[in-house]
């Protein structure tokens, strides 16, 4: 598999989907799974599948002893690997800026230059495809397609393309030409095309042209919650909280949050909003509750991470995703799981999936801004939605999902 | 098998608009009056209104030997009087072939029977009283919203003087027992039981067009037939459904009038007639006893009232709503008693169902709503305000016991103050007769002190107002007679 983030150190839910799913398949047995992510810290969990950076895969021969490499990347990878992958360089790619190790240096973020670090990811996959013995390619999200073509290239194994996202999800229809264009390339190559909603399987069918009877849906699943997490303690409130957990984008809708969070405002008083996150149109938000004169109870409480994200839906009443468009969108299971009943838009990917939440247009802030009055006020709305979202959730797992991908798999070999 | 009891339901609930949190204490309106109109009057013209025709033409030809029994809501009769009136018309006329007979039950089709026994006392009085005032007739025989029914039910119907009730014939209240004899309830044994027979009702109101089902198409002398080897010993097949079977849920193009308009002459070739519940219960008696603990109906695969009560939601409306019965009661707002009785309709509840598969799909077709989490939220917006409405006639830190002693004292002492007005007027009259001398009278004399102190502590209590103003034309009155 190819992937651009893999837990601990993760910007998005890609990350968190990747793993999942990872972890998903290989409940499923059967099954062992390298994982090419660009830049490893060592802390990542290696129990479901053997990672290999890019970052530590060498593309230019050096001379080096096997103390030096385990004094350098011994934490991330085995020096045999190294050696291994050195045997395996395809190509004389001295004009590339190396390392000592005759490696590419990643960031593994999303840096000005990503094309660049795009095009560097996919030497380095040419390299690992030479080297591991495989019998599937799985690319996540369009940074790793032109890897997995070039794998698919290199061995002529069937490719298979997880799609997270689309440009059309990021960007509200204004396409970047170069990204669309990655992302069509690697859904023509593509054997078989993965997405995580019917919504984003229409959206690859209607907007790239691609034969549907290659485009199939896994729905995204969520990990059960560790104890730890569960047993979080928030300080007494006296106020109910209503947050919103994500980044502060178009694509995120933050605006209609805004808007009915001053309506339910001018009716009940007792109540404090929360975005959390950062984003592009942060400020732009800060203003807008300002125009609005609701301020002192609107808050940013910036990007949260790791358990900081539970502690703030444990004190939340009610959770809130708003997206214009969201391929999925995994932050409403996850407030499910701690209990917290979830407005989400129609316009949704998880939307499909769930039935215990309340699901309003996105534009409709009347409708936002009843249905949140409603769970603070009734409390049935909130008990019913609470335990009911809470069982719910429970269901959806990623083995279910992983045992989809493997049945995928299965069909594209034989 | 002996005979055939046909039963229809006619309900309609007021559909309530979208309202917003924001009209809470501001918009005491909560109906969606165009929802309400184009509903009934579609339902009338496709299927009551034809079905009224083609039982009229039945019972024409069939000189009386074709019979039915009707419920209709108190909530469904107004809509019609309003929206379709010549239905009332064309029902009337039915009625007085003397082949209809109409059944009680709760004035707004309400689960008061479940909540709250003063409220379905009085709601059954009002329904039926509604019915006679329309067609002139005394419901005799019992039927509670969607066929609900219990041993405590039972009971309560039986004490009001019905002679019989219908339900449904649940399969875990029945067991091995068939639906088809009559029975009595094991907790009022003198309220006689008719069930409804589930196979051969659903077969007319949910299979007759249904292409996949293997007895596709149902016609008139099949069916008869079917119900003629019933076994001899059992007497009657119940077949209750919605009226809205006839032309709505069975469209016309599938033949369902004429399969209708067949039956009877099949019926009488194999000699079963038609007889009507209360026709039922003076010719048959019991056959054995039922025990029914914990309430049944005839709606969702349960046969129970998790249709209404089945959730959190459905179970915390409700209990809101008939929190505040007593003190609707005590009210003499005709606004309030109105919308009283239309947020009871338990349709509101049943759009608040959570279930899922074919029962959820069945909550889902009737409800206006997109999900339940909407007609919940919507239904108690509009009782928040409603419960304000309450409140502002009568605030709720005097509990009900204390309200009522004062309103019944208030009452008592406007009757008081009316009757000692009429004494004072007839004794002033008499003192001008005394005065133009007219009549010589020693008694008046001494009653005269007594009323005059009466009428001081009164103009205490009133309004300064009304006392003056009752003074002025009684002075008035005086001087006229003294010129």
């Amino acid at each position: 598999m190819f992937g651009w983030e893999f837990p601990p150190h993760i910007l998005g839910g890609l990350g968190t989907a990747s793993f999942g799913l990872t972890k998903g398949i290989v409940e499923n047995g059967d099954m062992d799974i390298t994982f090419v992510i660009p830049k490893p810290w060592g802390d990542e969990p290696k129990e479901y599948a053997k990672i290999i950076g890019a970052n530590t895969t060498p593309v230019v021969w050096r001379d080096v002893n096997w103390d030096h490499v385990q004094s350098r990347i011994g934490n991330v990878m085995d020096p045999q690997l190294y050696y291994d992958l050195r045997n395996h360089i395809y190509s004389d790619f001295n004009y590339l800026h190396t390392n000592d190790l005759g490696c590419i240096e990643f960031s593994g973020r999303y840096p000005d230059n990503l094309l660049e670090e795009l095009n560097n990811y996919s030497i380095v996959a040419g390299v690992i495809a030479r080297t591991v013995d495989f019998d599937v390619i799985h690319s996540h999200d369009w940074l790793t397609y032109p890897a997995g073509i070039h794998a698919k290239q290199v061995t002529g194994k069937p490719f298979v393309i997880h799609v997270h996202a689309t440009d059309f999800d990021r960007s509200r229809g204004n396409v970047n030409p170069t990204v669309f264009a990655i992302e069509k390339d690697g859904m023509n190559f593509a054997d078989h095309i993965i997405t995580v909603s019917n919504l984003t399987r229409r959206t690859v069918i209607e907007k790239y042209g691609i034969d549907p009877s290659k485009v199939s849906t896994v729905h995204n699943a969520v990990e059960p919650l560790s104890e730890e997490y569960l047993n979080v303690t928030v300080p007494p409130k006296h106020d109910k909280v209503v947050t919103f957990l994500g980044r502060i984008t178009m694509q995120k809708g933050p605006e209609y949050f805004v808007e009915a969070a001053a309506q339910v405002l001018q009716k009940v008083k007792n109540v404090q909003f929360v975005m959390a996150g950062g984003g592009d149109m942060m400020e732009k938000m800060i203003r807008l509750a300002a125009r609005r004169g609701i301020a002192e109870r609107f808050h940013f409480a910036g990007f949260l991470k790791g358990k900081q994200v539970y502690e703030m839906l444990k004190a939340s009443d009610v959770f809130i995703m708003p997206s214009v468009s969201e391929p999925f969108g995994i932050s409403p299971l996850e407030a499910m799981q701690m209990g917290v009943p979830s407005i989400i838009s129609k316009q949704s990917g998880c939307a499909e999936i769930l039935n215990n939440v309340i699901k309003v247009d996105y534009w409709d802030i009347d409708a936002m801004a009843n249905a949140i009055y409603s769970i603070i006020t009734y409390p049935a709305m909130y008990r019913e939605l609470s335990e009911h979202g809470l069982a719910e959730v429970d269901q959806i797992r990623w083995k279910y999902a992983g045992k989809k991908c493997i049945d995928i798999y299965k069909r594209l070999i034989h | 098998m002996t005979a055939i009891c046909f039963y229809f339901q006619i309900h309609q609930p007021f559909r309530l608009k979208n309202y917003r949190f924001f009209d809470i204490g501001n918009d005491h309106y909560y109906y969606d009056d165009f929802a309400n109109d184009e509903i009934i009057t579609r339902i009338a013209r496709r299927s009551y209104l034809p079905a009224n025709q083609m039982l009229l033409d039945m019972i024409k030809e069939n000189g009386k030997k074709f019979k039915v029994a009707f419920s209709i809501s108190g909530t469904a009769l107004e809509q019609l009087e309003l929206y379709v009136p010549e239905f009332i018309d064309s029902m009337k006329e039915l009625a007085a072939t003397g082949c209809v007979e109409f059944l009680s039950e709760t004035y707004a089709h309400s689960l008061s029977a479940l909540e709250d026994v003063e409220e379905f006392v009085a709601q059954v009085k009002a329904h039926d009283e509604k019915i006679y005032q329309i067609f002139g007739q005394k419901p005799k025989v019992f039927r509670n919203t969607e066929l609900i029914y219990s041993d405590d039910i039972a009971a309560m119907v039986s004490s009001m003087g019905f002679k019989g009730a219908i339900t449904d014939g649940a399969k875990h209240i029945l067991g091995w027992k068939s639906p088809n004899y009559l029975y009595n309830s094991a907790a009022a044994p003198k309220l006689k039981l008719l069930l409804k027979n589930a196979k051969l009702s659903d077969d007319i109101a949910f299979r007759f067009s249904n292409t996949e089902w293997a007895s596709y198409p149902l016609t008139a002398d099949k069916y008869i037939d079917w119900i003629s080897q019933l076994p001899q010993e059992e007497q009657i097949v119940n077949l209750f459904m919605n009226y809205e079977t006839f032309g709505e849920l069975q469209p016309e193009h599938s033949g369902i009038f004429n399969f209708m308009k067949a039956l009877p002459r099949f019926a009488a070739e194999k000699g079963v007639q038609f007889w009507t519940p209360s026709e039922i219960m003076t010719k048959l008696k019991p056959v054995s006893e039922l025990t029914v603990p914990s309430p049944i109906s005839w709606a969702d695969e349960a046969r129970d009232t998790s249709a209404w009560l089945g959730n959190m939601l459905q179970q915390e409306a409700v209990k809101k709503l008939y929190s505040i019965g007593e003190r609707v009661r005590l009210c003499n707002d005709k606004r309030i008693k109105q919308d009283w009785n239309y947020l009871q309709a338990s349709d509101h509840f049943f759009y608040m169902s959570t279930k899922h598969n074919s029962d959820g799909n069945v909550h889902s077709h009737y409800s206006p709503y997109d999900s339940p989490y909407t007609a919940f939220t919507n239904y108690m917006n509009v009782l928040s305000d409603f419960m304000i409405r309450v409140e502002a006639q009568y605030p709720s830190d005097i509990d009900n016991e204390e309200l009522s002693a004062l309103l019944l004292t208030i009452k008592n002492q406007a009757e008081e103050i009316e009757a000692l007005n009429r004494e004072v007027e007839l004794m002033r009259n008499n003192i001008v007769k005394d005065l133009t001398g007219d009549f010589a009278d020693d008694k008046p004399a001494p009653k005269k002190a007594e009323p005059k102190k009466e009428e001081k502590a009164e103009c205490k209590k009133a309004p300064a107002k009304k006392c003056a103003a009752k003074k002025a034309p009684a002075k008035k009155a005086a001087k006229k007679a003294e010129k």
